[in-house]
């Protein structure tokens, strides 16, 4: 059903994980990411991988979610494998027709198929585990900061939990209109792809006018329920930092003393 | 001083051409005289286009009167400095449930209001709470309103106004867009609202059967004021409500055609049961 259909990938369950401050989970992410292009070497991708394997444990998020979200970069991921693959000069391991493969770039093609693999299934853990509107409150109050660079931060958060509201409720007014202007003899599902997206033109125009309508509806509503921007406005429900939270920021600390202390050891086999 | 009371209020729309000059002047709201006192239930009447929505956007400091005042709870609304007590005062329901609810949970969406007048967290909920109680939604705190039917939504809009404590709220057609089941639902939350709460009631409608339980009834036609009264009175004037376009509720037509073909009936006769009791004392 369109109304089931939930922007981000949110998978509902219970663990530590769930509970964590979105601000943690915002910030541990960064982190982990950035990290992963320090290490120089297989040690550090180890730590990296122990360290995802334990988060994925607490998350209580199947792996095969995980491993979903990988589908998506698949095609970016071969591309990437193969240009360091062919591309990269150094000593000829194998040379066939008009590629060779150097031992430089197997093992930089190798390096970036890990990083990226788990710098997605990293990032995918943090949507996977925050609802979308913890997410936005997240990221407010992480952004607070820049309101002293006139950054509206609060008016974009409104923004995105405004849209994150409407999202389903235009679903429906799209299905709504499609079956309307079907009823009435358009076609949307043949022809080529040009004609296809001429016949869309007579569900967007009613979908945007709609939208607009809905826009002005929903300024009103709120302008008599007293908004007027962040200023002076009160939580319900208030971000505050708990204990583990604080756990939470601790292991990642650790993790990025282990990680980089030995990701950075320089071989000296000499 | 009432609690709302608007004195001789023109409100005038200019359309405009192109170039910004005037093509036309339509006066929505012309003369209107309203005193509406604590605690009462009042309803206004009227068709489409007899603005009466024009009416109820200047109650909360929408539109600013062209000509006359507006006072709610003694202050002018077209005073600037004024304008967020006065919506915290008159709180107002709109027509499209969908298009009036901000939050994506219920209980967030309740706690709107407060949070925009910067009451403690703590009181917030208490707000919240006690709000969703009184229109009897709070089983359904934890709710996406997405998953909610109307009457149920339009009951969402009314516990976030009433969590702002307004003394008086303005509902603007809040049944239009709902089925006669959601109708009843939201018609019976309003009424428990201005009976156990005390809170005024300016109820907005075009439903002839919404208004029996009103204490007064005023009739808009054409940006006037045509009609006032107790809806007995009102409904007592079958005619004239037919001239003014409006549905008489069909018992109350019965008793007025079987008291025009010589039955010995009362005027205004509003409930079934009623006309019964009158045709068994025929």
């Amino acid at each position: 059903m369109l109304r089931d259909i939930t922007l981000g990938q949110y998978y509902q369950t219970e663990s530590v994980i769930h509970r964590l401050d979105p601000r943690v989970k915002l910030g541990g992410t960064l982190l982990y990411i950035i990290s992963l292009f320090f290490y120089k070497n297989p040690l550090g991708y180890a730590v990296a991988i122990l360290f995802l394997a334990i988060v994925i444990r607490l998350s209580h998020v199947p792996f095969r979610f995980m491993v979903k979200g990988m589908r998506a970069i698949l095609f970016l991921l071969i591309l990437t494998v193969g240009f360091n693959l062919f591309l990269t000069p150094g000593t000829e391991l194998i040379s066939f027709w008009r590629l060779t493969i150097t031992k430089e770039g197997l093992q930089t093609a190798v390096t970036m198929a890990v990083r990226l693999t788990i710098l997605i299934i990293g990032s995918s853990i943090m949507t996977l585990t925050t609802t979308p509107n913890n997410l936005t409150d997240g990221l407010e109050k992480m952004m607070g900061p820049l309101k002293i660079f006139r950054v509206p931060v609060h008016e974009v958060a409104m923004m995105m939990s405004i849209a994150l509201r409407f999202i389903p409720i235009l679903l429906e007014e799209t299905d709504k209109i499609m079956k309307a202007q079907i009823a009435r003899g358009a076609d949307f599902e043949s022809g080529n792809i040009f004609k296809r997206a001429k016949a869309l033109v007579p569900l967007l125009v009613p979908l945007f006018i709609s939208a607009f309508r809905r826009a002005n509806d929903l300024a009103l509503a709120m302008e008599s329920r007293c908004y007027r921007g962040g200023e002076g406005r009160t939580k319900m429900k208030p971000l505050v930092y708990r204990k583990r939270d604080w756990i939470a920021y601790g292991c990642i600390v650790l993790y990025l003393a282990v990680g980089i202390t030995l990701g950075r050891l320089v071989w000296t086999r000499a | 001083m009432g609690i709302v009371k608007t004195s001789d209020l023109v409100y005038e729309y200019i359309r405009r051409d192109e170039d910004g000059n005037v093509e036309g002047i339509t006066t929505a709201v012309d003369k209107v005289n309203l005193d509406v006192t604590q605690g009462e239930f009042v309803a206004i009447l009227g068709h489409n286009g007899s603005g009466k929505s024009t009416l109820a956007k200047h109650i909360n400091a929408i539109l600013n009167p062209t000509e006359g005042t507006v006072w709610v709870d003694g202050m002018d609304t077209s005073d600037e400095e004024k304008v967020w007590d006065v919506r915290q005062t008159a709180g107002m329901v709109f027509q499209n449930p969908d298009n009036q609810i901000i939050g994506q949970v219920v209980e967030e969406d309740v706690g709107f209001g407060p949070e925009n007048m910067g009451i403690p967290t703590k009181e917030i909920w208490e707000r919240v709470e006690e709000s969703l109680r009184a229109v009897g939604m709070y089983q359904f705190r934890k709710y996406s309103p997405n998953k909610l039917s109307g009457g149920q939504k339009q009951r969402v809009s009314i516990a976030g106004v009433l969590a702002m404590h307004p003394k008086c709220i303005v509902l603007d057609e809040p049944t239009a867009m709902l089925d006669p089941s959601g109708r009843k639902e939201v018609i019976r939350a309003v009424r428990g609202l201005n009976q156990v709460e005390g809170v005024t009631v300016i109820l907005i409608t075009h439903y002839m059967e919404e208004i029996i339980h009103a204490d007064r009834v005023y009739v808009m036609d054409r940006g006037k004021i045509a009609m006032e009264g107790t809806p007995k009175e009102i409904f007592s004037q079958v005619e004239r409500l037919k001239q003014l376009r409006l549905d008489v509720p069909q018992v109350t037509l019965l008793a007025y055609e079987l008291k025009k073909r010589g039955l010995d009936l009362p005027d205004g006769i509003l409930t079934a049961e009623e006309l019964a009791d009158c045709i068994m004392r025929v």
